[in-house]
């Protein structure tokens, strides 16, 4: 069925169908009109959860933590800020294993206060362990959500949604929702007792004092199952494929383009016009940050390839681009551009793209 | 008050002997206690903290309870989540917050939304004066003048009152306990579990090693609390009480003398006459602030 959904909306109504039973977050914007779509739900009894108003970010991913060790699916989202204040709790539920899914609703990180779009907060999640996956649109928001719980659960990995603040939090578009049936029959009630339950007269012990070779050897097995995570979106059985990446213009590109989230539409407009002056240009859209999608790029037969992102590790540049040329076989341009929020349309992607393909593009675009 | 006799006591041991404790641990009595008084309905959420420590390393658990370990701040939240597990799941449990004061320091924020939802559990701050596991620093809870590593001339605040603030939070039991009297924990913890929402438990935790005094005299220095008048043993679940331990000492010529539990100590050995004083005032005044809510509620 048609439903027209901000992002944000999206969020709710997957969260909804996938049958979450435990919700808690803390309000912030542009993340805030999730939690408030889940709060009536929840109140109007369309969707049988347990909403906690907790008192911060922390205890919001700490009360779904503990939600999930008891054995209930469980549900949280934040933005920027929150996601700094929950951070602790994100590296605990990771090492923990618990197949929590997270949207983060991509804003800046202050000062200056600015709620505005760029993806330092999501990337400062990178190495944690959690699976990453970033949309371009409310639909892939949607469907994202729902495909988060099923991997999550399939690998024991946390798993969060990143959709770009405004830009795809609030805006509205058509979203294309199954059936409830063909949810339920794709994401089956949670297996309570994986990675294991937390519950009265069973004397377990988790997350205390172990060998330093348990935490390694937990890494590793972490690593090893994050590796895995690629094949599962591929075959998740969802009423829609997915993949690590999408490819648009690729199979004949010269050049080829390394973005994600919500921009990647202006700049593939800006790629239909390159084409139409007969440059072979393409893009290869992350949909993902963990897994890596090291395979797709390495694989990339071209003269150069671009990367433009809305972050900067300060003292290294481009955190994608600096991923990008560890697995790349072509040569790699870094260009950051979009912190901030700062606004970049297809006219610039246009002149971007051009400066580009005659190698006079710098490393910022502002 | 639920009465508690010894020889009715379970036998069933939820600490195991042979854990990693030091020798005279408050906290090892606190927990053998919390066995007794509701063994298997336990389910223990134990932030960082000495604790952590006498839960025991890899497979050698200490604990017959289902136990799991928490970030520092987040403990009540943790088990906000879990208790709607239980709920949910239909099973039969109490998820039970073990933390000390330096937990209710930094997830102080985390304590008051907890007991403002009343969400479901049982909170037990196990008060030994200081953050003990990272070696004896000042917290909230240091007794004023104390000396602790980040106070080597003594701590110069107010030893926060954490009971009557949960108290003020409107929570639906609130109880201060001692290692001292621990059939009288016991029986707290037994009336706090038959009450349904947020119930809070300080519990007096005099520590060997961070205080300054023999491991043989754990008990004793708690008792002394009691006696001197320094620590007072009270209830509230719905109507609040000053529990019969306490009770002779509102008269303050029943008190022993505060030097005696003072003097006893490493902490307090610098304290001038004049410090003792003082202290003894503001023991008086905190009896005139208990009695006083004894008429209130
Ligand atoms: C966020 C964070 N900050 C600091 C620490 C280090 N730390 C571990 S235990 C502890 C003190 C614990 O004190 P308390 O809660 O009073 O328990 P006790 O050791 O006295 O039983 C500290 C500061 C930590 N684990 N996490
Ligand atoms: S330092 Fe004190 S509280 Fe900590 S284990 Fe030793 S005796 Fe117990
Ligand atoms: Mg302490």
């Amino acid at each position: 069925m048609k439903k027209v959904l901000t992002g944000n909306y999206a969020v709710a109504e997957a969260v909804k169908m996938a049958r979450t039973e435990f919700i808690a977050a803390y309000p912030i914007t542009p993340q805030t009109t999730i939690v408030e779509r889940l709060a009536e739900m929840v109140e109007k009894g369309e969707l049988n959860a347990d909403f906690v108003r907790v008192e911060s970010e922390h205890s919001a991913l700490a009360a779904v933590y503990g939600a999930s060790a008891g054995g209930l699916r469980a549900f949280t989202a934040t933005s920027s800020h929150g996601l700094l204040y929950m951070y602790e709790m994100c590296w605990w539920v990771a090492n923990s294993r618990l197949p929590v899914v997270m949207a983060l609703v991509t804003r800046t990180i202050g000062p200056p206060w600015n709620i505005h779009t760029d993806h330092t907060d999501l990337l400062t999640l990178r190495d944690s362990g959690w699976i990453l996956a970033m949309s371009e649109n409310a639909q892939e928001a949607f469907d994202l959500t729902l495909i988060g719980f099923k991997v999550a659960e399939q690998i024991d990995l946390p798993f969060a949604v990143g959709l770009d603040g405004f830009q795809v939090s609030h805006t509205a578009e058509v979203v294309d929702v199954p059936e409830q049936s063909e949810v339920d029959e794709f994401l089956p009630e949670r297996r309570r007792n994986k990675p294991f339950v937390i519950e009265p007269r069973n004397p377990i012990t988790v997350g205390g004092l172990t060998t330093n070779e348990c935490t390694m050897i937990l890494r590793r097995e972490m690593n090893r199952d994050m590796e895995k995570v690629g094949d599962l979106v591929k075959n998740a059985g969802y009423v829609r494929d997915y993949d690590l990446v999408e490819r648009y213009r690729l199979d004949d590109a010269e050049y080829v383009v390394i973005m994600m989230g919500a921009w990647c539409g202006d700049a593939k407009d800006a790629i239909d016009v390159l084409r139409d002056e007969g440059v072979q240009i393409g893009m290869l859209r992350l949909r993902f940050v963990r897994p890596f999608p090291a395979e797709e790029i390495a694989k990339l037969d071209c003269k150069k390839i671009l990367v433009v992102e809305r972050d900067c590790s300060v003292g290294k540049g481009g955190i994608i681009a600096t991923e990008v040329k560890s697995v790349a076989n072509s040569p790699v341009q870094s260009v950051m551009a979009g912190l901030g929020g700062v606004d970049v349309g297809v006219d610039d992607f246009v002149s971007m793209f051009r400066r580009f393909v005659k190698g006079e593009l710098g490393e910022w675009w502002l | 008050m639920v009465v508690v006799k010894i020889k009715d006591l379970p036998k069933e041991k939820f600490l195991l002997p042979g854990n990693t404790s030091c020798q005279g641990c408050p906290h090892a009595l606190g927990l053998k206690s919390l066995g007794m008084a509701l063994g298997d309905d336990v389910v223990l959420v134990v932030p960082a903290g000495c604790t952590t420590i006498i839960a025991g390393s890899k497979d050698k658990s200490s604990f017959k309870f289902p136990c799991l370990h928490v970030p520092f701040a987040s403990a009540p939240a943790v088990a906000t989540g879990l208790g709607s597990a239980f709920r949910r799941l239909g099973k039969k449990g109490i998820p039970v917050v073990w933390m000390g004061d330096g937990g209710s320091d930094i997830g102080f924020a985390t304590l008051s939304g907890a007991c403002v939802r009343k969400d479901d559990m049982i909170v037990i701050v196990s008060d030994n004066e200081a953050y003990m596991n990272t070696g004896i620093q000042t917290s909230g809870t240091t007794f004023w003048k104390a000396r602790t590593t980040t106070s080597p001339t003594g701590k110069r605040e107010e030893k926060k009152d954490l009971a009557l603030i949960m108290l003020m939070h409107k929570a639906d039991y609130v109880a201060t306990a001692s290692v001292g009297y621990l059939q009288d924990f016991i029986g707290k913890l037994r009336k706090a579990s038959e009450i349904d929402g947020f119930r809070f438990i300080h519990l007096h935790s005099p520590c060997p090693p961070g205080w300054g005094f023999d491991s043989s005299e754990t008990v004793e220095m708690a008792r002394l609390a009691v006696k001197c008048g320094a620590w007072i043993l009270w209830e509230f679940d719905g109507k609040f009480r000053i529990s019969p331990m306490s009770k002779p000492y509102a008269d303050k010529s029943k008190r022993a003398p505060l030097t005696e539990y003072l003097k006893k100590q490493r902490r307090f050995r610098h304290l001038s006459d004049e410090d003792i004083a003082e202290i003894e005032r503001r023991i008086d005044e905190q009896w005139r602030v208990v009695l006083a809510l004894e008429d209130v509620f």
